[in-house]
């Protein structure tokens, strides 16, 4: 089965969305990310959509449904590289994505990540 | 011009979104009109698969004038829809989505039609109009 893999990066977990985000490839991403986050005890999730030219209501929903579960499990998740026509598509749509923290960039978003895991925890002392 | 895509599984809705960004690159649409007649285009091929149990999507240049636009008819065979103007309405579902489909495919296009009769299908047709400067 079509996969989009997950990297391990320390106590992180960093998602790049390269391929055409079909319904059922953003469930089996939303079913692997949540195993992965109890499998790793990750604290972050960094997803890298600059790859994405349409992001619709599915779509959306997928990607606040990892968010709220990555929450429900302890680690905060980051929307990293939304290319600025599906910024403005989402929200004409009616999706404003609420509770998904966003950054512009990967180095952004890393940082950001940073910042949002020593807010919620004791830093360092997962891994 | 026009062309028809059978919307019968998963993965026509990608071969959808695939034929509407072809058509509008080619049309040399804005990419933000681009991006919002495709991403109507999927919400409405999705229902079209869910809700009308399957149906065509039909797409078919415009030229009003010297304006060009792109038109995109969603038909199904399904159950049809009872209440439209609840249908229409931001946050109503049956099907377990968030119920922008319609209202959100609707504040993307031009113009948007539906058509649709209890027991016989539903009829959609959005319209985009290339913009005079399109510079994005």
């Amino acid at each position: 089965m079509e996969r989009i893999p997950i990297l391990k990066l320390g106590n992180s977990l960093l998602v790049t969305v390269q391929v055409e985000l079909h319904d059922q490839l953003a469930l089996t991403l939303q079913d692997d990310l949540t195993q992965a986050i109890a499998k790793h005890r990750a604290r972050g999730v960094l997803i890298d959509i600059s790859a994405l030219d349409v992001v619709d209501s599915f779509i959306g929903r997928t990607l606040a449904h990892i968010a709220s579960m990555a929450r429900v499990l302890d680690a905060a998740t980051v929307l990293v590289g939304m290319q600025p026509a599906v910024a403005i598509t989402l929200v004409e749509l009616g999706l404003t994505l609420p509770g998904i923290r966003t950054a512009l960039n990967v180095d952004k978003g890393v940082a950001l990540l940073q910042v949002l895991m020593n807010e919620s925890g004791e830093p360092g002392s997962n891994d | 011009m026009t062309e028809v895509v059978a919307l019968r599984a998963q993965e026509d809705l990608v071969l959808a979104r695939k034929r509407v960004r072809e058509w509008a690159t080619r049309l040399a649409f804005s990419t933000i009109d681009q991006t919002k007649l495709v991403t109507a285009a999927s919400e409405l091929a999705r229902n079209t698969l869910i809700y009308g149990k399957g149906g065509d999507m039909h797409l078919e240049e415009l030229d009003a004038a010297g304006k060009k636009g792109l038109r995109l008819t969603f038909i199904d065979q399904g159950p049809g829809i009872p209440d439209i103007e609840l249908a229409l309405t931001d946050g109503y579902t049956t099907g377990g989505g968030m119920g922008l489909g319609l209202s959100g495919a609707r504040r993307l296009c031009s113009e948007f039609e539906l058509d649709s009769r209890v027991g016989e299908g539903t009829r959609i047709t959005v319209t985009q109009w290339k913009r005079a400067s399109s510079r994005m």
